[in-house]
């Protein structure tokens, strides 16, 4: 596809003038995936001993893959922040994960799946990557049963499925509400497995804090060991970053405290194109905030959108207590708005219509910021029983939390920011724009466009770190000669040296206020400006105000401690300073794309119903930004061509 | 609401530990301990303290990063709670904590609250996984999985791998934590061809790694956040016997 425009400069960004080749192969999209395997390079098993692989990250997408390399034969180093690599955070997952497998026999199929996916990222991904994903998702299901991962079964003993927001087949399978837990626990005891083997050597508690690049290739990490406090570095033929997502910029999200994008900036600051950056999900079934002392926010599984029904009351300022609110007077807006999907539309959706009758007034709970998840009725249908069979931990996690009793009274949930389909810059082989650094998982852009499907995160990390990159890697490796590097060397002592003066800079500002005041000030601008819904107005205002706050940090901040030993303050210190980067340059991004697609909605682009409009003549690309030094960032694009899924404004009704 | 906080203070493995009062008011029923503890920490760093060190990721009760004792009690006072799921509203206004690391041979403390329990790593790594190298798998439904087998398996799946059963062992057992894995992988019939040698190695590293021996107490299943049952015990000596039995040498003379 021809783009129209060309990028003009701006004071906020400048035309950059890299070649963002995707190298898919060309051909019919059904064989792409064979004809790329068949074309790549191999690593004779003799000479894979001979290469060293990081690994950076320990979730399904590090863990997956540092096992599958170590298996095949080559030399690992696996680095993790938390204590054991079990704990990444891709335990959390909830709901499932997606197979085209057709066990249903509802019309499942490998195109469908692929479909579904490219419409669910509204138009914004390169299809032949999905397709390959949708190709590979039966592979990962197999592999995982095969480890011993305990899916839900039929009485006759085969694999149960159920459906998610956005698809009309059941085609998710799951482990209770804890599939991510089951999943990850597969990867890491076949990881634990190699490092028995001493095929992979495991670093626990150790963070990436720079990426080092000797002759423009990614050749090692400076990293700091979280209890002895030391600045080390390790060198090795490739990098791979399997970091997870960046939707902590937030404050307050569904991810774990310590998810954190470090290690995907400090390779953007060396390079590394990052793509798409303001494309952020907002899970629409989230615990409400209760309280300014809240430390994240608490998902409810999308899965139980496949029973509850989601409601308000039909009148603004409607305090009576949900129970004594007659039917007729109950507003199941999603149900009334998408008859066909329902309670079951796409998460940007349901999310922005929650967004949407709360701002109406309409909102439950003490702040309004709420909308009913009420289970009456499936309760009614199925019996208590089946509720708590599929949905028993969940529902106690909520009363956990509120002290309150789901299987009386309706659930409130409210949207939180979830995951970001942004990140580092990929090509078919994953890898990015600096040669030998691959990008896998959550960490990367590639797959969902502009909004991902639920269930297919899972699926995505899986895909790369199993089945994708032990191939592409091999492919990089033999096409290059790795002369033996020293950790002494210049490049280095340079990075390890600019790690060690940020730290201590950190330390020795002792101003005022704390890491976390900052990153909650931050993570309120990005979400009133970045979040649900965006305006160029707002943009503008968030973007001054970040310099601002960004500078304030840096004179202000208050980092207890000292540097070598356990300080978790500096820890998050160093987090944060690259979230408030990292948040001016997805409001950039937001600013520049003037179209509403996917979790991207720009108030100015919108139909007359309050639907996203997408703008496909401007902005079928990737917007893949580069690093300028202190000038303003360098855009470029990589277009998107769609020969199979014909773009169509989505249509949930 | 007001909480009066006794927390263990420890620089680092080799220095002395004590404990240390906080009072800390202005607490809200509806934090979870963990919250409390930022608040608490918020006050430290503003007074130029070295804010409490403690373990926590998700906050969800899943990753098992977090945990201590309150009160002498793992986990604290609430039934299948982690502390970061533990809200204050199960406390009483002016009420007296005394918050304690782990304390176990085979869990070293590093600072504070946290402790190193990288020895259930390495009891994994000896043995704890089904042997599947990436692409051999069959497909997903060629070998039926009963639905009862399915979930007693996920049952035992369900451990977070927090440390608690190791804490409120008067022995430091790890057996809770060991057996819950030896039952999910020897309930499956994936599990089945490495069933005998899976026990025989994870065994033996437990007691390498300086755990104690499990002398049916039962303090371990009480104060499991995930409810496993001391069953995986039992599943554990029975596959460890049949297989320590099996291996034996027939006698030569
Ligand atoms: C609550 C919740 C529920 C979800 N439910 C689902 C679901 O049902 N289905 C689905 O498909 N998806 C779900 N998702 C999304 C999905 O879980 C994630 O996208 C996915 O697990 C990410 O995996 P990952 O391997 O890319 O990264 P992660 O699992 O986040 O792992 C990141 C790893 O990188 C390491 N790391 C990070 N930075 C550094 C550094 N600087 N130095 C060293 N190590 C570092 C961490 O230690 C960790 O090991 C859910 C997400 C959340 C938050
Ligand atoms: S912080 Fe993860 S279990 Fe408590």
């Amino acid at each position: 596809m021809q783009l129209t425009e060309t990028i003009e400069t701006t004071r906020l960004w400048r035309p950059g003038s890299l070649s963002l080749a995707a190298n898919a192969p060309s051909g019919p999209i059904e064989r792409a995936w064979d004809k790329a395997r068949f074309e790549m390079k191999l690593v004779s098993p003799a000479n894979k001993r001979k290469h060293e692989i990081i690994v950076v990250g320990s979730g399904l997408a590090g863990a997956s893959a540092a096992a599958t390399l170590a298996e095949l034969g080559y030399n690992v180093k696996c680095f993790c922040f938390q204590d054991s690599p079990r704990r990444a955070h891709s335990i959390a997952a909830q709901g499932g994960i997606n197979a085209a497998k057709n066990y249903h026999n509802d019309g499942d199929s490998v195109y469908r799946l692929f479909y579904d996916t490219v419409k669910g990222g509204d138009f914004r991904s390169r299809e032949a990557n999905v397709y390959r994903l949708a190709q590979i998702s039966v592979h990962i299901i197999d592999q995982c049963v095969a480890q011993g991962v305990p899916f839900a079964r039929e009485y006759g003993g085969t694999l149960a499925n159920r459906s998610f927001g956005g698809a009309q087949v059941s085609r998710t399978f799951y482990a209770r509400g804890q599939t991510g837990q089951q999943l990850l626990l597969g990867a890491y005891q076949a990881l634990e497995r190699q490092v028995d083997a001493g095929r992979v050597k495991m670093f626990p508690r150790t963070e990436m804090l720079d990426l080092v690049v000797v002759d423009g290739k990614a050749r090692g990490i400076v990293t700091r060991d979280l209890v002895s406090g030391a600045i080390e570095s390790q060198a090795a033929d490739a990098v791979v970053l399997a970091t997870g997502g960046y939707g902590n910029v937030y404050f307050l999200s569904t991810n774990a405290k310590g998810s954190n994008c470090t290690a995907i900036w400090r390779a953007y600051k060396r390079g590394a194109a990052f793509a798409n950056p303001c494309f952020t999900q907002i899970h629409p079934t989230c615990i409400p905030v209760s309280g300014h002392y809240q430390s994240k926010l608490t998902l409810m599984s999308e899965s139980l959108r496949n029973d509850g029904r989601i409601w308000v009351p039909l009148n603004k300022g409607d305090k009576r207590a949900p129970n004594e609110i007659p039917e007729a007077e109950r507003d199941y807006y999603l149900e009334r708005r998408y008859p066909s999907f329902g309670n079951l539309v796409p998460r940007d959706v349901a999310s922005r219509n929650a967004k949407a009758v709360c701002d109406e007034g309409r909102g439950v709970g003490e702040h309004g910021l709420g909308v009913y998840l009420d289970f009456a009725d499936a309760i009614a249908r199925l019996g208590r029983g089946v509720i708590e069979e599929r949905y028993g931990n969940l529902f106690e996690m909520y009363q956990r939390i509120t002290g309150e009793n789901p299987y009386q009274t309706p659930m409130r949930i409210y949207p939180a920011i979830h995951y970001t389909m942004g990140g580092l810059w990929v090509d078919y082989q994953l890898m990015s724009t600096i040669p030998g650094l691959f990008v896998i998982g959550e960490a990367n852009f590639s797959d969902h466009g502009a909004n991902r499907l639920g269930a297919s995160a899972l699926m995505q990390g899986l895909s790369d770190g199993y089945f994708i990159l032990p191939y592409t890697i091999g492919n990089y490796l033999a096409a290059h000669k790795f002369e033996k590097i020293d950790t002494l060397n210049e490049e280095f002592r340079a990075a390890q040296d600019a790690v060690a003066e940020r730290t201590s800079r950190l330390l020795q500002t002792r101003g005022t206020r704390t890491v976390d005041s900052f990153h909650r000030e931050l993570g309120k601008l990005v979400w009133d400006f970045c979040g649900m819904s965006r305006n160029a107005g707002g943009l503008e205002h968030a973007i001054g105000k970040i310099r601002e706050l960004r500078e304030e940090y840096w004179r202000e901040v208050k980092v207890p401690g000292a540097a070598k030993e356990i300080n978790q303050s500096l820890e998050k210190a160093g987090r944060v300073a690259d979230f408030f980067e990292l948040a001016e340059l997805m409001c950039i991004d937001a600013l520049h794309r003037e179209e509403s697609c996917g979790a991207h909605f720009r108030e100015e682009h919108a139909t007359a119903d309050g639907e996203a409009l997408r703008d496909d003549a401007r902005f079928s690309y990737v917007a893949a930004w580069q690093y300028n030094g202190g000038d303003p960032p360098l855009l470029n694009q990589e277009p998107l061509s769609f020969e199979y899924v014909h773009p169509s404004q989505r249509s949930y009704k | 609401m007001k909480l009066i906080f006794h927390i263990w203070r420890q620089r680092d493995r080799g220095s002395p530990g004590r404990m240390v009062r906080y009072e800390k008011d202005g607490l809200n029923p509806d934090m979870s301990m963990l919250e409390a503890l930022d608040v608490l920490n918020e006050d430290l760093t503003i007074k130029g303290e070295d804010p409490v060190v403690f373990e926590h990721d998700c906050r969800e009760g899943i990753c098992g990063s977090c945990g201590f004792m309150i009160n002498g009690v793992a986990h604290g006072p609430l039934l299948k709670t982690t502390v970061c799921q533990l809200t204050l509203r199960h406390f009483e206004n002016g009420q007296e904590l005394y918050l304690e690391p782990w304390r176990a041979k085979a869990f070293p403390i590093l600072r504070d609250l946290m402790v190193d329990r990288s020895a259930f790593d390495r009891i994994i790594a000896s043995g704890g996984y089904i042997s599947t190298p990436t692409g051999s798998a069959p497909d997903g439904n060629v070998i039926p999985i009963s639905k009862e087998a399915a979930e007693r398996a996920m049952d035992a799946a369900a451990c977070i791998g927090c440390g608690a059963c190791v804490a409120a062992c008067p022995n430091a057992s790890a057996s809770l934590f060991t057996g819950a894995k030896i039952s999910h992988l020897g309930l499956l019939p994936q599990g089945q061809p490495e069933r005998a040698s899976r026990a025989l190695r994870m065994v033996a590293r437990m007691n390498e790694e300086g755990f104690g021996q499990c002398t049916n107490i039962g303090e371990c299943e009480a104060v499991c956040p995930k409810g496993i049952r001391l069953e995986v015990i039992s599943r554990m000596n029975h596959d460890f016997l049949k297989a320590s039995w099996a291996a034996r040498q027939p006698a030569t003379d």
